[in-house]
């Protein structure tokens, strides 16, 4: 007993312990759809489009191999590539910035 | 050959199975600080117990040079022994034999001890310290484990299933245990994981340890995976053996009565809660002043500690206590704490343990992690679980009783048997800050000083409402007990349940929010 901390539940301020799993939770972020993420850890084989390059909807930005899949990544919807955060080759984990579209 | 050189020749061919995978192997297990599978059921079994079958048994891999390769025993020992003077079933698997690889023969055994515990309504203990699948046998093992996991399924709820991960426990295997109901786990030895380190560092890239992808600590403490955890193989035997003489040995039977002891005097029951419902308390104290001699036996007491769970005895008869924990996290209910005592609820249903639920929570844990993870379908085992419950249910509310949580801490609405409430008890749709906000919000904002109005309001909430005799003139409280009354309140309670007669409409099977 001991480390205790202010906790509040419906409005009512608690003293209490807090646990780990609680402090280390991940704030929640709003997505940005400009933005492109990895859904799932692998290797960037192949990159299909330039910084810069006009894209439209649907069409592949890069092929992520994951699980022995070759998964693609495709534009959201008609717009420029602004910046690429990946390299072909290179091992991505899950959720990491790769694309961001101006 | 004469009687004499047959039995001789028996004798040889034991001693030979006995020696497992050999000096250097046995050395190596000593060096990893563990004890040898046939220590391990020894030393859980009654002195002399152990009676052991299919020592005989031989692999069946006729491929990669297999063949010619002698797996003593197939790398896992099954038998029948004692605990206490009660019969159980038990396997463990040898790891210096061909790293307790599961192979066909190896997973025949282990089925083979697994039927028997279920005709002979026994307690089935299994120890697993393997390295996986025997993968020159292929398919055939990938079968072996469907065929446990398979009776592992049949079993739950008739007979106990205890596993005790005493080594690695990769893959498919961990599947085992997580179909048990109780899963053992030691420090620096246990280690569970679907996908091991190196797999995780060739595809992923990331680097991790075993003891911290899958360890004993990880178990207990963030997946919830394990019930008990101890720093030692003995302490773990104990445990084992401890837990068994609060459970009964199959759904049929109640557990073993011990003569009644009466709770330990420095536990003072009065002088545990704090009125303040916004200080925090150890309940655990609360549960170790009404049971016999405060031995009060937790699982799970690393694993969503705002929720507390576990045995006691109750003049000498088991009793399954769900409590909230205000020490931690306030003891709100959250997805993991729902988790963890929604299974303990129909464990107890299962095996005909009464549950008394000790209730003191605020709510449930607000937060987008929580929404997003689902505490809706977690939380909903919880109503489900006690709903379902058809053993004696009583409920003793000892300080806060709030909203949703009122409702799923097994109220009469859930068909409590009993619900008893302390004087101080709170039973509301919310503490009052929170009501008086909602309620006074006009009047507050209106006032000359907002803050002391606020004040004002909330106490006038508190007055009339956080008391537990608004629920009592409905009959949702059966009576308001004094603290010091608990004991023999739940004593008499479940005396008077014994012979509950209790029917649901008949099912195959629910659909529980998994």
């Amino acid at each position: 007993m001991g480390n205790f901390k202010k906790f509040n539940v419906d409005g009512t301020v608690y003293r209490t312990e807090l646990t780990k799993k609680f402090e280390n939770r991940k704030p929640w972020v709003r997505p940005n759809p400009k933005h492109i993420n990895s859904f799932i850890p692998g290797t960037i084989v192949e990159i299909l489009v330039k910084e810069g390059q006009e894209v439209k909807e649907g069409e592949s930005l890069m092929i992520l191999e994951a699980m022995k899949m070759k998964n693609q990544i495709k534009m959201p919807f008609d717009g420029k590539i602004a910046k690429i955060y990946v390299a072909e080759g290179e091992k991505v984990p899950n959720r990491l910035l790769m694309v961001e579209i101006e | 050959m004469s009687l004499k050189r047959n039995i001789l020749d028996l004798r040889k061919r034991k001693e030979k199975v006995l020696q497992g995978g050999g000096e250097k192997a046995i050395q190596k297990q000593v060096a990893m600080g563990k004890l040898t599978a046939r220590e391990r059921v020894t030393s859980i079994l009654d002195e002399d117990s152990f009676h052991e079958y299919d020592m005989f048994v031989e692999h069946e891999a006729r491929d990669f040079g297999m063949e010619k390769k002698e797996l003593h025993g197939d790398g896992v020992i099954i038998g029948t022994g004692t605990i206490y003077g009660e019969p159980v079933c038990i396997f463990a698997q040898d790891f210096t034999v061909a790293g307790g690889s599961l192979g066909l023969m190896h997973a025949r055994k282990i089925t083979k001890i697994m039927d028997h515990a279920l005709k002979m309504r026994v307690p089935l203990i299994g120890i697993n310290d393997s390295g996986g699948a025997r993968i020159q046998e292929g398919v055939n093992s990938l079968a072996g484990y469907g065929e446990i996991f398979f009776r592992n399924t049949l079993a739950s709820g008739v007979i106990p299933q205890l596993s005790v991960i005493l080594g690695p426990c990769a893959g498919g295997a961990v599947y085992s245990p997580a179909l048990t109901d109780f899963v053992f786990v030691v420090e620096n030895i246990s280690k569970m994981f679907i996908t091991g380190p190196e797999v995780i560092k060739t595809v992923l890239g990331e680097e991790i340890s075993m003891e911290e992808l899958g360890g004993a600590k990880v178990h207990s403490e963030i997946t919830g995976n394990a019930h008990f955890y101890a720093l030692s193989e003995y302490e773990c035997f104990e445990q084992i053996k401890k837990l068994l003489t609060f459970i009964p040995w199959h759904n049929a039977k109640k557990a073993k009565a011990f003569p009644p002891k009466p709770p330990r005097p420095e536990y003072k029951i009065e002088e545990i809660v704090p009125s303040d419902p916004t200080q925090p308390y150890d309940i655990r104290n609360v549960i170790k002043a009404i049971v016999d001699d405060s031995d009060f036996f937790e699982s799970m007491e690393n694993f969503a500690r705002n929720i507390v769970i576990g045995f006691g005895r109750m003049n000498g008869e088991t009793v399954g206590f769900v409590a909230n924990q205000p020490l931690v996290l306030a003891g709100v209910l959250d997805c993991d704490s729902s988790d963890k005592a929604a299974r303990f609820i129909r464990y107890c249903d299962s095996f005909n343990i009464p549950i008394v639920t000790l209730e003191d929570m605020p709510g449930y844990l607000p937060g987008v992690d929580q929404e997003h993870m689902g505490v809706i379908r977690h939380g909903a085992k919880i109503l489900y679980a006690y709903s379902e419950a058809t053993v004696p249910k009583i409920t003793v509310i000892v300080r806060k009783a709030y909203g949703g949580g009122y409702i799923a801490m097994n109220s009469r609405h859930m068909k409590a048997d009993f619900m008893f409430a302390w004087p101080n008890a709170e039973i509301a749709v919310m503490g009052p800050d929170g009501a008086a906000n909602i309620i006074f919000r006009k009047e507050i904002l209106a006032a000359a000083d907002p803050e002391a109005m606020r004040k004002e309001k909330v106490a006038e909430y508190r007055e009339k409402f956080a008391n537990p005799y608004v629920a009592a003139a409905k009959g949702y409280i059966d009576t308001v007990i004094e603290p010091q009354e608990t004991r023999n309140m739940l004593l008499h309670s479940i005396e008077v349940s014994s012979n509950k007669v209790d029917g649901r409409p008949a099912k195959k099977h629910g659909i529980p929010p998994f």
